[in-house]
């Protein structure tokens, strides 16, 4: 590409209306909030998200918290985000609320009202993506800040003491970014998913059984997960047996910043195509 | 050519099934009827112009913009669609409104247009009530309301008519004739003919996938040479005139009108009918009150052309 060639390419991309664009997809992700959020058919992503959150509150009446037993309960509260959340909790909770947003408004045959605006579809689908993942992140986080301090509340001043001149703080900001990463990875492969197919779950089943196997592929397979960067990310390496093992296995190690790229690199490749299927959606109700 | 929604030999194929098939059209400023039976294709073309589909041949174009410029087009076009679906949770008014915001709007314009929108429909009353409680009539003018409020150049309306009641029809019907008049493009799809023939500037009558006719209806009424035209005759002696009709030629058949005040004659050469008619007048055998074509009209032409089952004549 010649030097004139790219001077004109990059005069178009300045000229392209990035504030309008910025604005209109503002005010879709507040219209798809307002839907994802206050509805009553979130309900069952609220109790996905805070299951734990009840448990753990039984569990911090009713048991008695010995400075001793902080440890356990830090390997549970390890297990808890590993095992329950990023492996079911958000992965269905992510399945529930970014299936939905296109796929879920080809159902209720409402979706040609968005792509009958003048937004770019691929302004809408990040709007979307956007507000999906604003929902998925609100409800997962705010389900680990209160499973975090839930758990250790129990212990009184040595919990305390824990969070705020311990390892506390920096576990909690790694099992948020963990969702944060999770919620993004899932909601992304969803959405992608909820284009390509008309019933969305048993592509996210197999999605799943692959997540399940990725610890034993091989290196290059075991980049085409979200649960495996995910993994690199865990402050405390949770120890299991049996079955629960394969869920834990250790695979070679891979630094915090480079899991996080990796993953964020994989968000963007899917995001991507997800753009490039949405510009030749059709609107067909009858087949859906 | 930039004032024109322009088809150049577009087919839209659904799978094996055939949506439209080698559709070219040119349709100026005004009202253009997509007349056609179920499943003929109008929809096809309305999602086709709208990029609701994407033609499997061919090139559209929208006042010089093609259905992939999606900014630009939906800022000109309005599309009242037939889908009686909306999203959850909405009110008459919060629909609206959310609509035009997406256009950009600052809020205090959006605010006014909406309520301008709102209230040509007649739906002020009711646009605080969520969506999921209006009647059919009510989600039909709400739709309708949405599509104009941005005061588009371009309205495609699919079945607009569908579940208004007659004062409610009335009311659309008028609006269309005055957005016709200002001179935007108003392309209505209806089966309710009459109503729509009144105000159509055009017809397009589509069958099958395949466009059959294109044009004003009183041309298109004459292309069809099989079907003799009908002429109503208002006239002191009806018989006397259809009898001498039949004399010189000019009539292939006649039917006295239900008061015996008139003869409704048919014709295969319409300009020599007149002709005749004017001579006869002259000659003072009838005094003649009033003339009108019986069957010019879209439902005759729907008819003929499409027949009642939806096969070409």
């Amino acid at each position: 590409m010649t030097q004139t060639q790219l001077a004109t390419r990059a005069k178009s991309f300045a000229q392209q209306p990035w504030g309008l664009w910025w604005l209109q997809a503002q005010r879709l992700t507040r219209i798809e909030l307002r839907r994802n959020l206050f509805s009553w058919k979130a309900i069952w992503i609220y109790c996905l998200a805070f299951i734990p959150t009840v448990i753990i509150s039984i569990h911090m009446l009713i048991d008695r918290h010995p400075a001793s037993a902080m440890s356990e309960d830090t390997n549970i509260l390890a297990g808890i985000v590993q095992l329950y959340y990023i492996r079911l909790g958000v992965f269905f909770g992510c399945l529930g609320i970014f299936s939905r947003l296109i796929r879920g408004e080809m159902i209720e045959r409402s979706l040609h009202f968005y792509l009958l605006s003048p937004v770019r579809r691929e302004v809408l689908l990040l709007a979307k993506f956007a507000a999906g993942s604003i929902s998925a992140v609100f409800l997962f986080g705010s389900a680990i800040i209160a499973d975090f301090a839930l758990m250790y509340a129990g212990f009184g001043a040595a919990g305390r003491d824990y969070i705020f001149n311990g390892p506390g703080v920096g576990q909690l900001e790694a099992y948020l970014l963990i969702v944060v990463l999770a919620c993004l990875g899932y909601g992304a492969v969803f959405l992608l998913l909820s284009m390509m197919f008309r019933n969305p779950t048993p592509a996210a089943m197999l999605v799943l059984g692959w997540e399940t196997i990725n610890p034993v592929l091989p290196s290059l397979l075991q980049k085409i997960s979200v649960a495996s960067y995910l993994r690199h990310l865990m402050p405390v390496t949770v120890g299991a047996d049996g079955i629960f093992a394969l869920l834990t296995v250790e695979t070679e190690p891979v630094s915090g910043w480079a899991a996080t790229a990796g993953l964020l690199v994989l968000i963007a490749i899917v995001l991507t195509y997800s753009c490039f299927r949405i510009r030749t959606l059709e609107i067909r109700y009858s087949t859906e | 050519m930039n004032d024109r929604i322009i088809f150049e030999d577009v087919s839209k194929f659904y799978g094996e099934v055939l949506g439209v098939n080698r559709i070219s059209l040119s349709i100026p400023s005004g009202i253009t009827t997509l007349v056609g039976p179920n499943g003929s294709g109008k929809t096809t073309i309305m999602n086709l112009m709208t990029g609701l589909v994407q033609p499997s041949s061919g090139h559209i174009s929208v006042l010089g913009l093609t259905p992939a410029d999606q900014l630009e087009l939906f800022s000109i076009v309005g599309y009242c669609t037939q889908f009686d679906f909306f999203p959850r949770g909405l009110t008459g008014w919060q629909f609206v409104l959310d609509g035009l915001m997406l256009h950009g709007m600052e809020k205090a314009m959006a605010v006014e247009f909406a309520v301008q929108a709102i209230e040509r429909v007649q739906l002020g009353d009711a646009a605080g009530r969520k969506i999921a409680g209006y009647s059919k009539g009510m989600r039909q003018k709400i739709r309708l309301a949405q599509a104009i409020a941005h005061r588009p150049r371009v309205l495609v309306l699919d079945e607009p008519l569908n579940g208004l009641d007659p004062m409610a029809r009335a009311e659309s019907i008028a609006l269309f004739e005055e957005l016709g008049r200002q001179g935007m493009h108003v392309l209505i799809s209806s089966h309710i003919l009459d109503e729509v023939d009144r105000i159509s500037d055009r017809v397009i009558l589509i069958t099958g996938g395949y466009l059959i006719a294109e044009g004003n209806i009183h041309q298109v009424r004459q292309e069809v040479h099989e079907k003799p035209m009908q002429v109503l005759i208002r006239c002191d002696h009806p018989e006397v005139l259809a009898s001498k009709m039949f004399s010189i030629n000019h009539c292939v058949e006649a039917r006295l009108h239900a008061d015996g005040k008139g003869v409704f004659l048919r014709t295969a050469d319409i300009d020599q009918f007149y002709s005749m008619l004017n001579t006869i007048a002259a000659g003072g055998l009838v005094k003649i009150d009033a003339v009108a074509p019986a069957d010019d009209d879209a439902n005759a032409i729907y008819q003929y052309l499409i027949g009642t089952d939806g096969s070409p004549s």
